[in-house]
């Protein structure tokens, strides 16, 4: 039982990092009804310049996201502005084409610099924790939870909050009526594109200083997000966090109460079952189209 | 009769003569040739790819120094498989029918060896290869492939079994927590010792096997703690071998004894990911240290960190047995005279090859025999080998003192 509730504690503070990675990724599908398959690639880049940041100047890996948000924010707007914005027919389709180039490309440019060899952001509190009945917490953990609650929970104001999150809604619900009301929707576009990169920046850190990773590991990161923004509802940022929260609780909890070897599996039952009674997803909104 | 004897002899001489210039000719005009490997250069295995790839280039630079493999000038052509079972059949499939290369050299992994060693097999082609020892690599029986290793890779933890069960009964282990990763490498050696221990009187506090994508090792690595086992033994690759004892520390988990079946042996690399500190009494089994003494270790040793630099502690086990491998198919070549796949697979049948790692030979269908695995044990800051006491340099730290 005392394992069961360690595996819990920890699929909740791994949780949430997983929830701020695809963040962003629901939120550029439910602007831009494209899939964003180089997210995962994206999170890497942003380990890789939090690495390469705390290393030439000896920066907490936390502390460069100062530098690394804004920097990945800009990407975001160039990457939508030269590859996305040109697509005007069959936008779903071709945006996973071209957003996987994407990826193979940053993890190719990620090994030219980096080689391929694993490597993982360091600070002193990597392995420091405190105890609560005789389970030892671990701080980094514990900040990187912290830091997905605040990063989300600004996207929420920023979405709840603002005029530009009125409009970024608007532009979710309905791209022609939003432009017909005045919105921008490719000045929109570009920013949700820009704040979902930057999310993948954050995310980036705390997988960095919770993982090893190499220029390789975004494979096995869009298959999960993937997995948690279908589960969750596509476009729903609500739906994205309970999904991410589901997944690596049920996959920690599985892995110790049955087998590691079918923990995943027990993930993907539940998202079957949830898509037969709820094929929009845990928030998602059913959308018809006229054919 | 003297004159007739004088000529036969002049006549002999100067045939054997004509046969010299001929022998020499042929080296001369030997052409450059072409070794073609698929090496993990990205993905999960890309840190052993690198380091093979580093034993390859090295014993190609000296095997050119010394003119050439029979004659013939060397050049590696390595292509990426990504750590993939998929992409390292097409690339076999690719150096040979399209790159047509003289000869291959193999991967890394005995989860990639596996599909590879059946394409190689197929175009009959002889598969000298450094990390597919796994029992899975040789249940094909294939007559072509050669592990060249100091033993197969089921029996990397036997002597670390050896050592405990050999410790004076008030030290001896009662628990033992095993986790391993679900791969042709890493879990034959750790259900073997399983064996072993429990045969030995050890009882199994925990035994767990994941697959190599697990998203989170912590959740393992606590169900270990959880079992306050005495000693813990983990079939890992060097990730995860990481975060294990990331987590441990964490917990202020002090086993009396931990082994990694890799990860400990990537020297400074994995000195720095978990801490030069926390290395201490961390072991691993291995075929090769830097300071072995077996043939041309040495010098493979000197050469190695004039050609990367870093200091002889940093040269990785797998970069010794990449080039290990060049050394048997060099020696095979001279005992056959050719280099020929043919005759490259039926030399290597027989006789016993001199490598870094020490003399190994193979059976029929390419299991070594050499001088066995030993224990290697984080001391100081350094890998030393502690057992068996023949080749120990120090004696092995147990229990293993705290973390730091």
């Amino acid at each position: 039982m005392r394992i069961v509730l360690e595996a819990a504690v920890l699929g909740v503070l791994t949780g949430g990092v997983y929830a701020l990675m695809a963040s962003g990724l629901t939120l550029i599908f439910g602007v831009m009804r494209i899939i964003n398959v180089g997210q995962g690639a994206l999170v890497i880049l942003g380990a890789y310049l939090s690495f390469a940041l705390s290393r030439s100047i000896h920066l907490d890996p936390f502390l460069t996201l100062i530098v690394t948000m804004p920097v990945m924010f800009l990407l975001g707007i160039g990457l939508q502005f030269v590859f996305i914005r040109p697509l005007k027919t069959d936008r779903e389709a071709l945006s996973v084409l071209i957003t996987y180039a994407i990826a193979l490309g940053i993890e190719g440019v990620l090994g030219f610099f980096f080689t391929t060899n694993y490597i993982e952001l360091r600070a002193w509190y990597e392995t420091a924790s405190f105890a609560i009945f005789g389970f030892h917490v671990t701080w980094v953990y514990v900040f990187g939870f912290l830091l997905c609650l605040a990063i989300l929970g600004a996207l929420f104001v920023l979405l709840y909050r603002t005029s530009f999150g009125a409009a970024l809604r608007a532009t979710m619900l309905n791209r022609t009526a939003a432009q017909l009301v005045g919105v921008d929707v490719d000045r929109v576009s570009a920013l949700a594109f820009g704040i979902g990169v930057a999310t993948a920046a954050a995310g980036g850190v705390v997988f960095g200083v919770t993982n090893a990773f190499n220029p390789g590991s975004h494979y096995d990161l869009i298959s999960r997000l993937l997995s948690i923004i279908v589960l969750g509802g596509l476009g729903s940022l609500r739906g994205a966090i309970i999904a991410a929260l589901i997944m690596l609780v049920t996959t920690d909890i599985a892995a110790v109460v049955i087998s590691p070897v079918w923990a995943s599996f027990v993930f993907f039952i539940i998202l079957v079952l949830v898509l037969i009674v709820r094929p929009q997803g845990l928030y998602g909104v059913r959308v018809r189209e006229r054919i | 009769m003297h004159k007739a004897a004088l000529g036969i002899l002049a006549g002999l001489s100067l045939v054997l003569a004509a046969c010299g210039t001929n022998n020499n000719q042929a080296a001369q005009s030997a052409g450059p040739i072409t070794i073609g490997v698929s090496l993990s250069l990205s993905g999960d295995f890309s840190g052993d790819g690198k380091a093979l790839k580093q034993g390859y280039d090295l014993w190609a630079q000296d095997i050119n120094a010394k003119g050439g493999l029979l004659g013939h000038k060397v050049t590696m052509k390595y292509v990426d498989d990504a750590s993939s079972t998929q992409q390292v059949v097409t690339n076999y499939q690719t150096l040979i029918n399209q790159d047509h290369v003289a000869l291959v050299f193999g991967p890394f992994s005995s989860l990639l060896t596996i599909p590879a060693s059946a394409v190689t097999d197929r175009y009959g082609y002889a598969f000298p290869e450094p990390a597919g020892g796994g029992p899975k690599v040789f249940e094909k029986g294939l007559h072509s492939i050669f592990f060249v290793q100091p033993a197969t890779v089921e029996d990397n933890l036997v002597s670390y079994t050896q050592w405990l069960l050999a410790l004076p009964p008030g030290q001896r282990p009662k628990t033992a927590a095993y986790a391993t990763q679900d791969d042709p490498f890493t879990q034959p050696q750790v259900d073997k010792a399983k064996g072993l221990l429990e045969a030995g009187g050890v009882t199994t506090a925990s035994y767990k096997v994941y697959p190599a994508e697990t998203p989170s090792w912590d959740t393992l690595a606590l169900q270990v703690v959880n079992s306050k086992a005495d000693v813990v033994i983990l079939g890992t690759q060097e990730p995860d071998a990481v975060a294990f004892v990331k987590v441990f520390i964490q917990q202020h988990y002090n086993p009396k004894s931990i082994i990694e079946t890799t990860g400990p042996d990537q020297g400074k690399d994995y000195a720095d990911k978990v801490g030069a500190a926390n290395t201490e009494g961390i072991m691993v089994p291995t075929g090769w240290t830097s300071d072995s003494t077996a043939f041309g270790s040495q010098q493979f040793v000197r050469e190695m960190v004039a050609k990367y630099g870093g200091s002889a502690g940093d040269i990785s086990a797998d970069s010794a047995e990449a080039y290990s491998v060049g050394q048997v198919v060099d020696q095979a070549a001279k005992k056959a005279n050719s280099i020929a796949n043919k005759d490259l697979i039926n030399a290597l049948h027989s006789g016993t090859y001199q490598t870094v790692q020490g003399p190994i030979s193979f059976d029929s269908i390419g299991r070594p025999h050499g001088v066995g695995v030993f224990i290697e044990q984080w001391q100081h800051a350094s890998a030393v080998f502690v057992y068996p006491s023949s080749v120990a340099k120090a004696k092995p730290e147990y229990p293993k003192p705290n973390w730091s």
